[in-house]
This record gives C-alpha cells, structure tokens and sequence, in this order.
C-alpha cells in the first residue's frame, strides 16, 4: 500500500470577525497517499481554499480558530509552531495558486525567485541553486530555459507565468503539491496542458497533489479521487469514476450538470444551479444544500452525517434521498430539465 | 537604456527652457504697465527716474519681445542679474546660500528619510495594535505642526538663551571652519524641517505596505517557507518603498531649491529660502526670479533623478 502522506482529520476552521464567526471549514476529513491525485471540488465560499491554505499553515492568523488534525507523516501540522512550520512550507508541501500574473513579485527576475525557494530551504550556493532553476523551468517546459530564466514575469505569457510558479512550487522537491485553482485565470487551450504537466511531474516527482477547482471538468483525467465540498463540509467524496458515474448528491448533480458535455443532448441553455451558496455566518438549518436543492423535503431540515449509502466502498454522501428516488431523478437534474422542487 | 537617458536629459533641457519662459511670461510680460512701467517694476522702491530709464534701455523694454527674452536670459546665465535694490549680484547672492540650504536639506533630508522609513515600517507590520495607533496620532501632530510655530517653540526651550541652552541658536558656521558648529548649529533646523516629512512618509508608507502585504506575490513568498523578516524586506518593503522614492526625490528637490524659507528665517540660515524670504517682502524682482529659476532647475533634476532610479526599481517600467 502507499504512503500515506497526510491525514486531515475532522478540520474546522474558523474566523472570527466583526460580523460574527464565519464557518469557513466545518468538520473536513480526508486522506492523501504518495502518488494519488486528490481533487477538491466546490464554489467559491465552500471552503475549499481555506482547508488548502490551511494544510499550508497560511491562514494562521490572530482572529482564526483551528479545531482537529492535519496530520503529515504523523505530524500535527495545526500545532507545529511558526518557526517550525516555515521548513514545511516549500520543502515539504508546495503550492501553486489561481492568479500566476499576480503569484510572482513584478521586480525579481524568474530565476532568482526560484533560487529564492531552494535557498530557503537548502544550503546551496547561488551558481548551483540557478543551474537547478534552468533544469525546473525545462522540465516544466519553458523553451530557452538559460535565457529565460534572466526574464521578468511581465516577460512571461500566463501560461508561462503558471509554469515558473509550479518550478518554485516544485523546487525543494515537495512530497505534497497543492494547486489552488491552477488553471482559472488562463485561456481554455493552456489549460489541459498545465493540467497535464501536473499530473506528469506527480510522477518525475513522486508526490501527491491536491488540485483544487470549481470545474469538476478539470480534474475529471487526472485525479483519482474527488472530495466535493459545499459550505464548508464534504457533501460527497469518492473515486473520481465513481463520481462521474454514479453521483449521489444533487450538488454534484448540479455541478455535473454545469459543465458542457458534447456525449449528451444539448440543453438549450447550460444548466447552472439556482441560488448562491449560504453564508457562512448563518448558515441555513439541517442540510446546507437545502434551500437550494429541487428534490429537498422534511427530512432535510435534519443535517445528513457524511456517510457510506451506496455499494462501492469509500463513497460517502450527505443526503438523505433514498436510492431509488435518485435513480429516477438524477439524470433529469444533470440535464436541467428538473429545476422545480419535486 | 542610454537612449532612454538621453531621450530624458533632452526632456528635461526642454523642460528647463519652458520654465525661463514662464518666468520671463510672469514677472515682465504679464503683468504689463508699458515700457517704463516694466522697469519701474525691475527697479524696485526707491529707484530714481535716471535709473529706470538705464534699465528700460538695458533690459530692452523699449524693444521687441523676443529681444527683452534674449537678454534676460543672457543676464541671467552669464550671472549678471543685479537687484537694483541692493545693487548686489543676484547669481552669486544665491550661489552664496547653497552651501547653507545644501547642508540643511542633506542633513534634513537624511533624518525624514530613516525616521519615516523606520515610523512607516512599525505601523505598518504592526497595524491596528497600540503601536501603530500611537504613531497614527504623533504623526498627525507631526503633520500638522505649522513649522513656524515649532521652530520658534524648538528655539525657546532648547536653544541658547533659552530655558534649556542645549543648542547654539540659529546661524551658521561653514563646515570646513569647524564641523562640530556646523552640526551643532543645524541639528535644531533639520529636527524641525524634518518634523513635517516623517509623519507625512510614515503615512503613505503604511499605506503602502498594508496594500503590498496582500498581494499573491508575498502569499507566494510565505508558500516557499520564507522568513518572515525576509518576506517583509525583500517582498513587501521593496515594492512598497517605490512610491516613497519619488516623493523624496521631489520633496528634496523642493528643500534643496529653497523651499524651506520657514525653517531658514526662523533659525537665521542665510541660505537660498531665506533669500527669497527677504526678496519677497521687498518685492525686489530680479532675485525672484533668479530664485524661482534655481529653484525649478533642481525640480526638473530630481524628477529626472527619480524617473532613472524608478526605472531600476521597477523593471516593469524599464525601457528595453
């Protein structure tokens, strides 16, 4: 069996602010093993971010309030102290982020920030730390890597920029990867290819990724698991086949169905799903998902735990909707025909 | 990049000669009264009739435009610009300042620069707790102190004849006769002068790192395991000094062009400020003008200054 590299276990994170606490992580738990693709699926607001930006330690801040475990190698990553927590950064998780023309500091050169990254965490002089700059920006495909890696981002195109971000992401050689909406700023074409570099560099590498996304179209190749998260908790989480093939939360319906499909008859007008997510101030009682859901009734005014209520092993969902019900449903839903509670 | 210097030192001669333009629009042509009129107004109070009519004759005012421009210029830059009031030299008068208005605005400018640099930093890392309050509210003091009043008030507590006598009071002693009178003689003047600048620094600089601590760049930077005193100084302070650059490049021009007449009449430095000061209560033209030329001429070089040094700063606007 492979590693298992980390153990996030009944997170929750919290932020108290002048309007009240905001539930940003409510009870999230999940498993990520050396090798695997973890995708992380939700809108803006459902937490998604934050439970990333946390296994980082880059929301530790005076107003937030952390509860469970975020275990790497063993490790309690939430309790480890700052000091501590800087040689994890870099050099034993690395992370990419949505905006590549914003993640690079305008004035440093693109090899010096990757210098800046190996030095911060290896005891090596400069001509090697850049002799090792040029070989990331070739395996992440830069062409001309010796010359370019004297550029300025403003020198780089988009693409390009994403790709020097995942060299400094990569270049202590990290066993987890966390990419943040890589792809959301770029044009459609760079899109699959930076996908597809992450999902080869996992390999040349020997890490896991964690690939966070509001497109369940994006990580569909590549991860082999999806944890779908809504308002702060996991409202279905199995194998990435197992979720594309049978989906058992109407919010994965409703994701499902939001994204063009040219195997199915087209609808006239891309489905979206009604309503906007809760806030995480107030959040709606029993299931979150509730006001929003077509298919909600009495029993969801109870919140759903996180359970196994399918055959294949590992799929976990939040909703009380009986199997039937759903077979006869869903289908409907994914193609938008069904907007009206039913 | 040397195209771009010399593209920029061209600006800059034009910009220079635009300003003797305006200068000759404003203190002859503008304000009109004919010929005779134009030299009364050069003359000054007290001129005898002979007088202005050597200076209609002189400054051409009996001729065409273009002509009375050509000459002032040529008093002007061959240094024979004269008041007529004091029948001193109006290019060595302010060439006998500098040295004064020089060390003052160094000196000066040397303070604002660390002091609001060092006030900028501490209420920006540490915005929002006491600190920053506390320097939120002596920097508004600061702010708005009218130098004047602080001068006169700095000259009475812990000036010499005085209550305290800590330091001489006002004038000057030249460097090179005894470099502990110079500083002990100034110490007063740039504390006052600088006064005003660190609080208005301090501001922006806050401002300016609060905005710079959010960007992606620096949650890049934490993302590589950073320090966080290596994140402050190479991420957020680099960016966020940019913007200061150019306001002390300005602000020392200003000084050093003689803008500090408050802080040299209060403390007696007999320096370009207050030259102009005297000139302008005797409404003595020529030295005016000389002044507001020597003052724009050290404008024009410090923006030229600045936009060279931003473009190192900032290699977004480097021209390639």
């Amino acid at each position: 069996m492979a590693e298992r590299l980390l153990e996030v276990d009944d997170l929750h994170v919290h932020f108290v602010t002048e309007d009240g606490v905001v539930r940003a992580v409510d009870g999230v738990s999940f498993e990520l093993e050396r090798g695997q693709v973890l995708g992380i699926v939700g809108e803006s607001g459902s937490g998604k971010s934050v439970t990333a930006m946390t296994v980082m330690g880059l929301t530790r801040d005076v107003n937030a309030r952390f509860d469970g475990e975020v275990r790497y190698k063993g490790k309690d990553l939430l309790r480890v102290p700052e000091d501590e927590m800087q040689g994890y950064r870099g050099a034993e998780i690395g992370m990419i982020f949505q905006d590549p023309m914003t993640s690079l500091n305008p004035v440093y050169r693109i090899g010096e920030q990757i210098v800046e990254a190996i030095q911060a965490h290896e005891r090596q002089d400069k001509r090697a730390a850049k002799r090792r700059a040029v070989e990331l920006l070739k395996q992440v495909g830069i062409p001309n890597p010796e010359s370019r890696v004297d550029d300025f981002p403003h020198q780089f195109s988009g693409g390009m920029r994403q790709r020097a971000m995942i060299a400094i992401a990569l270049a202590c050689n990290p066993d987890i990867l966390i990419a943040d909406e890589p792809t959301t700023a770029l044009d459609v074409t760079i899109q699959a290819q930076i996908i597809e570099l992450i999902d080869h560099l996992k390999d040349d590498f020997n890490s896991a990724v964690i690939m966070i996304t509001h497109d369940l179209g994006v990580v569909a190749d590549i991860a082999d698991e999806i944890v779908v998260m809504y308002a702060g908790r996991i409202v279905e989480r199995a194998a990435s086949r197992e979720l594309f093939y049978d989906p058992q939360h109407p919010y994965t319906w409703g994701l499902l169905g939001s994204i063009p499909r040219l195997d199915r008859p087209r609808p006239d007008r891309l489905h979206s799903i009604k309503g906007a997510p809760p806030s995480l101030i107030t959040l709606p009682q029993g299931c979150k998902f509730r006001p929003r859901c077509p298919h909600a009734f009495e029993k969801c005014m109870e919140e759903p735990r996180l359970e196994q209520r399918v055959a294949a092993p590992g799929h976990l969902d939040r909703c009380w909707l009986d199997l039937d019900y759903k077979r006869v449903h869903r289908d409907e839903t994914i193609s938008g025909g069904h907007t009206e509670a039913a | 990049m040397l195209t771009f210097l010399v593209r920029r030192s061209i600006g800059a001669v034009l910009v220079c000669l635009a300003v003797t333009f305006i200068v000759f629009l404003i203190f002859i042509v503008v304000p009109g009264g004919g010929r005779l009129g134009t030299a009364e107004r050069i003359a000054g109070k007290n001129a005898t009739t002979q007088n202005v009519i050597n200076i209609e004759h002189q400054w051409g005012f009996d001729r065409p435009i273009y002509v009375q421009y050509y000459r002032l210029m040529k008093k002007m830059f061959t240094g024979n610009l004269v008041s007529y009031t004091s029948q001193q030299n109006v290019v060595s008068q302010i060439w006998q300042g500098i040295p004064i208005t020089l060390s003052l605005s160094i000196g000066a400018g040397i303070i604002w620069l660390f002091f609001g640099i060092l006030v900028g930093v501490i209420s920006g890392v540490t915005a929002g707790r006491l600190s920053d309050r506390l320097i939120t509210v002596l920097a508004l003091i600061g702010i708005s102190m009218p130098v004047f009043w602080l001068g006169i008030i700095a000259r009475y507590y812990l000036a010499e004849g005085g209550i305290t006598s800590f330091f001489p009071d006002g004038e000057y002693v030249g460097i090179s006769q005894n470099p502990a009178a110079w500083f002990s003689h100034l110490i007063l003047p740039w504390l006052v002068l600088a006064v005003l600048f660190i609080g208005f620094y301090g501001r922006v600089l806050r401002g300016n790192i609060l905005d710079t601590i959010n960007e992606d760049y620096v949650r890049t930077a934490k993302a590589k395991g950073l320090s966080s005193r290596r994140i402050l100084i190479k991420h957020v302070l680099r960016t966020s000094l940019i913007p200061v650059v150019t306001l002390f490049g300005l602000d020392f021009a200003g000084v050093l062009g003689g803008g500090a007449i408050l802080t040299e009449t209060v403390f007696d430095l007999h320096g370009v400020g207050q030259y102009a000061a005297q000139n302008i209560a005797s409404f003595d033209l020529p030295p005016l003008m000389g002044v507001t030329m020597y003052g724009a001429f050290f404008i024009v070089v410090f923006s030229m200054l600045v936009d060279l040094f931003y473009a190192y700063l900032d290699p977004r606007i480097r021209p390639t």
